[in-house]
């Protein structure tokens, strides 16, 4: 009996794992506003199934290097310098997490889920990237014109929406409070509602917005009465990736001078290194000649200024300061941080100087309502298959095969559970897939119960035909399911989106089975054993 | 209890003559379909432009075509796709495929304006629209035919391994008959080749595989298990022990395609048609094809346990699968224990 204790609990751990696993949770998504036209984050209740293009809609772009007007010679640099600026731009897509990969070495996959218009996709990807170097608000200015954003903002009634303690806001903002203070003596109670979101970092003119509010900021520093405050020749740009400070994660916002002192035109040559003196990470650049003349009086006037390096309006890792007049070659130096992220910062550089034209070799656009039918459709083939399969299986075995049916039930579970744990995608011909393996999945019983019908016709007790007849079985089953596994891993290395989808559930489908047939379904003919001593036929 | 063919004792290898002929015959008029008509490759094989629309009220197939040759696709074919209101437009690439990759991307708003022109603007809605570059095809095609070779070698290697590479080739070739048969198939009812297809036609690599291995391993375990028969005696008693799983499985394995067919809608359609095909050839291969090749390899390469090359020159008939102890002893060889192999 203790071996079907520890069997059963062994399967209850299985089938809570699976359960917490499919357990619809909230996922954050960013989806376009629809009044404001910006992106925000929201969060959706949803089972946590990924499902593949082709059954939620939208559009799946393959780029290449476009080659037709002259040979490229560095496809590879050339496809991940685009695939950087593509990800600059991944706010402005408006979908629910885009993909943006590198397949093989010289192509660009982009996948836009619910996004309709290609037309519009096209023009994000294939934008020509902006690079500009801009110095920071060294004076404060922007700082300074909060009160007056927080005055103007107050006028229009927007309010703080959390009731935030005033003293802890002030202390948080640090520095120079002087200036709001005073102006909140007047109103003594409410903070302002903008410079409440914001905190000092660790530069000039650098501010910290905690993650989950800078859609909101935005919004607010967008809006005409605000931008009226905004001191001249300063404009705000946001950095381009969230970073984690302590336990909270923040996006920075920079504010900097309206002019850049350079632009990515004037680049010619970005490559990482490590200083072999100093063992610190570098980025080297190189300027052209008028590029270097311009940038030599311009760091002479900036020295010990910050220079926020911009691409495509999103600043990009931390502003470098400007230690001495540079002229046609510079370098940015990243201290002790890894070579990966000067590597990366070479690459953002490169990016903007070097734009790669792409072309688009393979586009696909499915309509949400196409997948919704393919969803739909395809669960109900899967619900009619399932029936059908049960219905033969106890009709033919009958108690054994409603066993068997009860082992499915568990086959599905934790099937559609390792798609969700793995976050692997639910495509349209991995639901057929799933479908298809339902009907597969029995085969590892059938061949059991054969064999278990077999030993009790050679007139073994029920018990030995029981276990003879898995242990003979075990052989067959293995071998055929290696073979299978073996094929899906070919089309899962050769195929593309959907396929892939297809090759991973028959995967996973093959190891669920293993499970279901073999383990869960030997654990209740013990049971009924055991239960049933005195048992003489065995209803198979 | 239902028993389904329980204690079932057919010469199955009796009849593969028949059966070569057969599957030959049938080959033959489809290799005939393939050499005259071709496969019907899908665009992400051939390169061009697919538009799936779905219009708001029908509109004679004639009046699109028109349209079509108005705004210059000539080569461009339309069929209804499910439903009287679904509509596929493709327009494939030129041989040569000089229109490039900037050309699919034109050929699909000029499909766009041949819909504006007969359908009217805003009476239709595009479902579908995929735009193939040359280069992509021609790689998806190099991909394909590698996936079918690969897997292949793999299940050569596999089996190689788990029995011994007797049965590996003779697996391997009832295989090939199935890879051939199915895309005979495949151009007989001018299904779609996608890669979907292809990756269907690889599952029935695997379905099959899967099902010659279940009577290889009883094969194996026969002839460890009655010494005295000859492999084509073994060969016939394995089939129809296993004849019952065969039956089941099958049974609902053809369920689940069947339904995938019937109700799973038109994108799935002709996967669900080459599983279903698959699985009949499937069957048909694992007991016609991988049993009697099994049998002539054992005869021109007899392996240390050589009872193949006694079969066809001796041509017992089969004994009766349950009196093993009584069938005709030939002079049993000392033989040691088998190692496993």
């Amino acid at each position: 009996m203790g071996k079907i204790r520890q069997r059963l609990y062994f399967i209850a751990v299985l089938i809570v794992i699976s359960i917490v696993a499919l357990v619809p949770r909230n996922v954050k998504q960013r989806v376009i506003d629809p009044q404001s036209g910006q992106m925000r984050d929201t969060t959706v209740r949803r089972v946590p199934i990924n499902l593949g293009l082709d059954l939620q809609g939208g559009i799946h772009l393959a780029l290449e290097v476009d080659q037709s007007k002259g040979p490229v010679p560095d496809c590879a640099d050339a496809i991940q310098r685009a695939e950087r600026v593509v990800r600059t731009r991944v706010d402005e897509f408006g979908t629910t997490e885009p993909v943006v990969q590198i397949q093989g070495r010289c192509r660009l996959i982009v996948e836009l889920a619910g996004e309709k218009d290609p037309a519009r996709a096209r023009g994000i990807i294939q934008r020509t990237a902006f690079l500009e170097f801009r110095i920071t608000d060294m004076k404060n200015q922007f700082k300074d014109a909060l009160p007056q954003m927080d005055a103007a903002l107050r006028k229009a009634g927007v309010k703080a929406r959390s009731n935030a303690t005033p003293s802890a806001v002030a202390q948080l903002f640090g520095g120079d409070t002087s200036k709001a203070a005073r102006d909140s003596a007047a109103d003594a109670n409410s903070p302002g509602v903008l410079s409440s979101l914001l905190f000092q970092g660790q530069l000039p003119g650098e501010y910290l917005v905690p993650a989950e509010q800078w859609p909101l900021v935005d919004s607010l520093v967008q809006r005409p009465d605000v931008h009226a405050a905004m001191p001249r020749g300063i404009e705000l740009r946001w950095g381009a990736t969230e970073e984690s400070r302590g336990a909270r994660s923040y996006r920075a916002l920079y504010a900097v001078d309206s002019k850049p002192i350079i632009t990515g035109e004037e680049l010619t040559k970005a490559v990482a290194r490590r200083d072999p003196v100093t063992n610190q990470s570098i980025v080297a650049f190189t300027l052209s000649h008028r590029g270097g003349r311009i940038f030599g009086q311009e760091t002479a006037r900036h020295i010990g200024d910050y220079m926020a390096i911009i691409l495509d309006g999103r600043v990009q890792g931390q502003p470098p300061v400007i230690r001495g007049q540079i002229e046609s070659n510079g370098q940015i130096e990243l201290g002790t941080k890894p070579l990966q992220e000067a590597s990366d910062l070479a690459l953002v550089l490169r990016a903007g100087a070097l734009p790669a034209p792409l072309t688009i070799v393979d586009e696909r656009t499915i309509s949400a309502s196409l997948g919704g039918d393919s969803i739909h459709d395809g669960v109900r083939a899967g619900v009619v298959g399932i029936v059908l399969v049960i219905l033969i299986m106890i009709g033919y075995y009958r108690v054994s095969g409603a066993l068997a049916v009860a082992a499915l039930t568990l086959y599905c579970l934790f099937t559609l559970a390792g798609l969700a744990a793995f976050g692997f995608t639910l495509t349209l011909p991995g639901l057929a897939g799933f479908v298809l393996s339902i009907g597969i999945a029995v085969d590892a019983n059938v061949l059991i119960f054969e064999r278990i019908r077999e030993e009790l016709v050679h007139g073994k007790s029920l018990r030995l035909a029981v276990d003879d007849g898995f242990l003979h079985a075990m052989n067959a089953i293995v071998d055929s399911n290696v073979s299978t596994v073996l094929t899906a891993l070919i089309l899962y290395a050769v195929g593309t989106g959907p396929v892939q989808g297809f090759a991973i559930t028959l995967i996973i489908g093959i190891a669920a089975s293993m499970i279901s047939a073999i383990f869960v379904v030997k654990t209740m003919f013990l049971i009924w054993l055991h239960r049933r001593p005195d048992m003489v036929t065995l209803s198979i | 209890m239902i028993r389904l063919f329980a204690n079932a004792n057919y010469d199955f290898i009796k009849w593969r003559r028949f059966a070569f002929s057969l599957t030959g015959a049938i080959m033959l008029v489809g290799l005939g379909f393939l050499a005259t008509r071709g496969l019907n490759y899908s665009i992400e094989f051939t390169g061009g432009t697919l538009v799936q629309v779905e219009v708001a009220h029908k509109v004679p197939t004639g009046t699109i075509r028109s349209a079509l040759d108005n705004v210059g696709l000539n080569g461009a074919d339309i069929q209804n796709f499910g439903s009287d209101t679904s509509y596929v437009i493709r327009a494939r690439l030129n041989e040569k495929g000089d229109q490039g990759d900037a050309g699919t991307q034109a050929v699909a708003s000029a499909v766009g304006r041949a819909l504006d022109q007969s359908v009217g603007p805003g009476q239709y809605r595009i479902e579908r629209r995929e735009a193939v570059g040359p280069k992509v095809g021609r790689e998806l095609q190099g991909k394909a035919f590698l996936a079918i070779l690969f897997s292949f070698v793999v299940t050569l290697i596999y089996l190689a391994f788990r029995f011994e590479w007797r049965f590996g080739l003779a697996a391997t070739v009832a295989t090939a008959h199935d890879v051939v048969a199915t895309i005979a198939f495949i151009s007989v009812l001018h299904l779609e080749v996608s890669l979907v297809v292809v990756g269907a036609v690889l599952t029935v690599v695997g379905y099959s595989l899967n099902d010659t291995i279940i009577i290889f391993d009883r094969v194996r375990e026969n002839l460890r298990k009655y010494r005295r028969q000859n492999l084509y005696e073994i060969l016939n008693l394995s089939i129809n022990e296993t004849l019952p799983r065969s039956v089941l499985t099958h049974g609902t394995t053809i369920a689940t395609t069947l339904s995938l067919l019937v109700l799973a809608g038109e994108v799935i359609r002709p996967f669900a048609w080459v599983m279903s095909f698959g699985i009949f050839t499937g069957t048909f291969s694992s007991i016609y094809i991988a049993a009697p090749v099994l049998l002539w390899i054992e005869k021109r390469w007899p392996g240390e346990d050589a009872r193949g090359a006694r079969t066809l020159s001796t041509r017992t008939p089969a004994a009766p699968a349950a009196t093993p102890s009584t069938a005709p002893a030939p002079a049993p060889s000392p033989r040691a224990p088998q190692p496993t192999r």
